[in-house]
């Protein structure tokens, strides 16, 4: 038999986006100074959701002027208890407008609403909640008897998690007596620009937080701007090495949070059904748009036919479309441009001989769709095995050994997550202590809380987010 | 013991030590993962059309139950009435699959239900084997069973000896379901000794999932029909997390051997959004093959009348009360 | 110690070569370049190490590093101490070259030498306590095992400060090492025998070839290669530009800084104000080159 679920789209209606958003600096919205201006669009229908600013270098400067103004006179000197308390409302308005953040978040950026609705919004308000508890106990957080604040933050985010990362960079800096610039992504600036309301909203003082939309130029004259202390950026390894060299000679303090590309160990003796959908999890969450994805698949050769067999049917099973319906598993692409990398990156695996597969299911019309997808008979020596492709594309790779496990798993620059799936405890265990990784999920994957640091070793970059740990970059 | 036909798999039954060795082969299941998994798919949304045929499934999949010591041939009438026709004003409502009662009452059960053919037919489920507890002699065990097939059980609902399952005597509980399958196909059996075993598992006393999904296993490889969750009379009963490690289970028995392996949720399903999810999984995890009343049963009592409040909902569009539903 | 004066017994003087891979080569290069002490005298040829002699130092300390952090953090720790020991027994040499160098008198000298040893079995000391207290349980809202350990980063660079010569070069090596790192090390370019001198005690104890590769010559030559090695995790720039270095503009640190991001080391930027090494360091230069692993488990029957 067949049950097909009805439609149940998300109401559109809990967000009522403005045709137009201005930049906000020093507590209030304001016109960019250029005539520029720049569309977001909804990927999955391609509709003009809203225009925003295009912030430039004399923007910026506004920006990092009241930011510093706000450091110098308010929150700089403001004991931690009350800053605290200003973070505590801010959770609190987040998770207040928490369905309508959602939707926007969707429409935005393109994931669906079960995960904007039961990630992204919960794991920012927590990380709110989180911080502001650390704002008026950093002296027993181990960083000296008075550890003191950088001064302003200029943070640039990624689309994958817009309002996420938002509460990533934001969160600490301000707990830790910082004031901050963000630049939200070119295609994923609206969240931000609701956020900013809720700074309003929580009566948060002028120039605490200011919010500069644009593309990639805007983000570069904040990381250049003389008048930053500290530099935040998530995003690519190759932007993430141009920031470390512009900052290079300065005095500016940098933590990057950049690419990866992980290897998700599967060993004979996994739970295997949890395994499968640890596998779908780690490469399908959010489109693949995750930098810590499981996007490279080590399967034991004892088990790859059955594994895949198992994983092929689940795939099967995934709901790709319209990112507003609850039941939506798999969204849109975030943007044409990321859709033709994925596309490009795609097409190596087919011309370098490893074997594709997709799930079988119906792509709409309009917007941005690729469907879940894997190849196997993918080597080491594939481009699909060594570069992100930060799309639904998984590499299927496999070990004899849990040696060979690692001598692959480790064999790439990147070193932001892994994961390994094994019943057997001491195999976890020294599977995890080998992994060059920031983050080991043992069976289990893409898992995040605010009590935990993430980060990655090598060129995955440096600095971690959450905890105590991620107070580090951010006092001196 | 007992060697059972598992032709695929190998001599797995031959002995004890095989069989155990292959029942701790089986993958094991990460609590987290598979809760995580279960609670993944309780979010499904199903709404308007999806929802209705999903409500009218939901009612032809149940097996009516009374199981008390309270029990008269009253009560067992009433039931079967309410099994036929469980919305009088509405005689598009489809009936349920089964009433289910002691042996004692099946035959009370039968001939209130009537001996219609087809696929129309209420069956006739009855306990047996020392219900709930198991504990009796395995002659005891038999007896009770095949006094139910011949008072005209279609279906007996057996349960394992969980004390022996737990001790590591597999081999003993193998044998034992094969037995009483064995008695189902006796004299009396009705229609062409075609008696239905249901197996319950009493996942609430197996303490984890590795074990629900070896005795999975085990039940299928002795010849269960269904495997079914639990008695109702040991919380916790019917799970989300549970029937999905027992549908992974059907699904990789008929993956491995060809043989369609049944699954009923039993005890503690009140409502029809909780009935829903167990739809969606199994449309999830085994596909459309298991969404028939064949191979996917309810255990309850007080959910029929939750799923009539909603079907009556979705026909008017207007909320509906406990007095527009029938007693049982 | 000091020159040979006639009717003396001729000194046997000492050859000062590098220290890779445990062993002590001339510079592939051949070359040598003139040490004088603090006042100007001459007082031997160092080996001028060259960018092959870097290249086989990253080779050396690639090579050492697995096993070196795969050590019980305990067993590090004592093997670290041992050195103290062997420090401890030739003080007298280490005054006599560091006085030398750094133009101290004698009392000095030897509380600098005093100090330097102390701060070694301070640093071997944190062997096994740093994954404790930079680690430990975090207290996730879901049912998982949450554990944050540091780990050593891998291979580091360091440009050891100029002026202190065995104080400031134990400062900045010791910290890097008691993690379970490996380090290739330019000596202070000015002062480098002391340095030298340590490579022979870390020789002569039970440190495995490789943790510790010192390399004496041109910072400005040297620490290139280095810093755009891409085999080198970290880079250390106390002594490659501003307060603790010959060259106060900053200017090598930052093309040394920008060299690094290729591969996104770890860069400890000079110190803005001279470090007082002397004072108590902290946990500053044991944090900088260790990564934060956090794993995660879920709990479960």
């Amino acid at each position: 038999m067949v049950f097909d679920y009805a439609p149940a789209p998300e109401s559109r209606s809990v967000v009522d986006l403005r045709s137009s958003y201005g930049l906000f600096i020093d507590g209030a919205f304001v016109d960019a100074t250029g005539p520029d201006r720049m569309k977001t669009v909804n990927p999955a229908t391609e509709e003009v959701l809203a225009e925003v600013g295009v912030a430039d270098a004399a923007d910026v400067d506004r920006a990092v002027a009241a930011a510093r103004r706000a450091h110098t006179a308010v929150w700089g000197a403001m004991p931690g208890r009350e800053r605290a308390k200003y973070l505590y409302r801010i959770a609190r308005i987040v998770q207040e407008r928490a369905r309508e953040l959602a939707v926007a978040e969707s429409l935005d950026n393109g994931k669906p609403i079960r995960e904007s609705r039961d990630v992204d919004l919960p794991l920012a308000a927590a990380w709110f909640f989180h911080y502001a508890g650390w704002a008026d106990k950093l002296e027993h957080a181990g960083f000296g008897p008075d550890p003191q604040p950088l001064g302003v933050a200029g943070q640039v985010i990624p689309w994958n998690f817009p309002l996420l990362m938002l509460a990533w960079k934001i969160a600490p800096a301000l707990a830790c007596g910082n004031t901050v610039v963000l630049k939200p992504a070119e295609t994923t600036p609206l969240t931000a620009l609701l956020f900013a309301e809720i700074c309003q909203q929580a009566d948060l003082p002028p120039g605490v937080v200011n919010i500069v939309t644009g593309p990639g130029a805007t983000g570069q004259a904040l990381v250049e701007h003389a008048g930053v202390d500290k530099v935040a950026f998530t995003g690519s390894t190759a932007v993430g090495r141009q920031i470390a060299r512009t900052l290079a000679g300065t005095s500016k303090r940098l933590t990057l949070e950049l690419g990866g590309k992980a290897a998700n160990v599967v060993f004979e003796d996994a739970p295997l059904d949890q395994a499968v959908e640890g596998i779908v999890n780690g490469i399908f969450f959010n489109q693949g748009h995750v930098c810590c994805a499981g996007s490279r698949l080590l399967v034991q050769e004892s088990v790859h036919d059955d594994v895949l067999e198992r994983l092929k049917r689940r795939m099967a099973e995934l709901r790709v479309g319209d990112p507003l319906d609850k039941n939506t598993d798999v969204g849109a692409i975030n943007s044409a441009a990321q859709l033709a990398r994925i596309r490009e990156l795609s097409a190596a695996g087919d011309a370098e001989g490893a074997e594709r597969w997709s799930a079988p299911c119906a792509l709409p019309d309009h917007g941005f769709w690729f469907a879940p997808t894997l190849f196997t008979g993918v080597t080491q020596a594939h481009r699909i095995a060594r570069e992100e492709i930060f799309g639904p594309v998984l590499s299927v790779l496999t070990f004899r050994t849990p040696a060979e496990a690692v001598a692959k798993a480790n064999n790439t620059p990147y070193g932001l997550s892994a994961g390994v799936w094994s019943e057997k405890g001491s195999r976890i265990l020294w599977m995890a202590a080998q992994l060059r990784a920031g983050v080991v999920w043992a069976n289990t994957f893409n898992v995040f809380d605010p009590a935990s640091p993430f980060g990655g070793y090598k060129e995955s970059g440096y600095g971690r987010e959450g905890g105590r740990h991620g107070l580090e970059g951010y006092l001196r | 013991m007992t060697t059972t036909s598992t032709a695929p798999l190998g001599d797995i039954t031959g002995s004890e030590a095989a069989l155990r060795g292959f029942l701790a082969g089986l993958p094991g299941v990460d609590q987290v993962g598979a809760e995580a998994r279960a609670a993944m798919l309780a979010s499904r949304s199903v709404k308007t059309s999806a929802k209705s045929y999903a409500v009218d499934l939901a009612i032809s999949m149940i097996d009516l139950t009374t199981l008390e010591g309270a029990d008269t041939a009253g009560k067992v009438r009433a039931l079967a009435a309410k099994a036929l026709r469980p919305d009088p004003s509405d005689p598009g409502c489809p009936s349920v699959a089964a009433v289910c009662v002691y042996p004692d009452l099946a035959g009370t059960a039968r001939a209130a239900l009537g001996n219609s053919t087809g696929h129309s037919r209420v069956q006739v489920a009855s306990v047996a084997t020392a219900f709930p507890s198991g504990r009796a002699s395995l002659e005891t065990k038999l007896r009770d069973t095949a006094e139910a097939v011949a008072a005209g059980a279609d279906e007996i609902d057996m349960v394992i000896d969980r004390g022996a399952f737990l001790s590591g005597h597999e081999g003993r509980v193998l044998d034992e379901i094969v037995a009483v399958k064995q008695a189902c196909r006796g004299p009396g059996a009705g229609r062409g000794g075609e008696v239905h075993l249901k197996v319950i598992l009493e996942t609430g006393e197996l303490g984890t999932y590795d074990n629900v999904r070896r005795a999975s296993w085990l039940a299928m490889l002795a010849g269960a029909d269904f495997i079914k969750t639990s008695t109702g009379k040991v919380q916790p009963a019917a799970t989300l997390p549970v029937t999905l490690v027992m549908l992974e289970a059907v699904r990789d028995f008929r993956a491995a051997t060809g043989r369609q392996v049944g699954v009923k949720a039993a005890g503690g399903i009140r409502a029809s959004k909780d009935a829903v999810r167990y739809l969606v999984m199994v449309n999830e995890v085994t596909g459309g093959d298991w969404l028939d009343p064949r191979w996917f049963r309810f255990g309850a009592s007080g959910l029929l009348n939750d799923l009539l409040l909603q079907r009556q909902k979705l026909a008017t569009g207007h909320y509906s009360g406990p007095d527009h539903v029938t007693l049982d | 110690m000091t020159a040979d004066r006639p009717g003396d017994r001729l000194t046997v003087r000492k050859t000062f070569k590098l220290y890779i891979g445990g062993a002590f080569p001339r510079s592939e290069s051949g070359r040598s370049f003139v040490v004088r002490d603090a006042e100007g005298r001459f007082w031997a040829n160092a080996a001028q190490a060259s960018r092959k002699d870097a290249r086989d130092a990253v080779v050396a300390a690639r090579t050492a590093q697995p096993g070196w952090a795969a050590r019980a953090p305990y067993l590090r720790g004592q093997v670290l101490y041992r050195v103290a020991e062997v420090l401890e027994g030739r003080k007298a040499q280490f005054a006599a070259e560091v006085g030398r160098g750094e133009g101290l008198a004698a009392p000095r000298a030897e509380e600098v030498v005093d100090a330097a040893i102390d701060r070694w079995v301070w640093y071997a000391g944190w062997a096994d306590k740093v994954g404790q207290v930079l680690g430990g349980a975090n207290p996730v809202a879901g049912p998982y095992f949450n554990l944050s350990t540091p780990e050593p980063t891998g291979v580091v660079a360091v440009v050891a400060p100029q002026e202190s010569s065995l104080l400031g070069l134990v400062s900045v090596v010791a910290p890097v090492v008691a993690t379970g790192n490996t380090v290739v090390v330019i000596a202070s370019e000015r002062v480098p025998l002391p340095a030298v001198t340590l490579a022979e005690v870390l020789a002569t104890s039970d440190v495995p070839g490789g943790v510790v590769n010192l390399l004496t010559g041109r910072v400005a030559e040297i620490a290139p290669w280095l810093a755009s090695h891409l085999d080198v995790d970290a880079l250390d720039l106390t002594g490659a530009g501003g307060a603790d270095s010959d060259e106060p503009t900053g200017q090598l640190a930052g093309e040394l800084e920008a060299a690094a991001a290729e591969n996104l080391k770890r860069v400890r930027r000079p110190p803005v104000v001279p470090e007082d090494w002397t004072a108590d360091p902290g946990m500053d230069r044991l944090r900088w080159t260790l990564e934060i692993k956090t794993v995660w488990h879920p709990v479960g029957v």
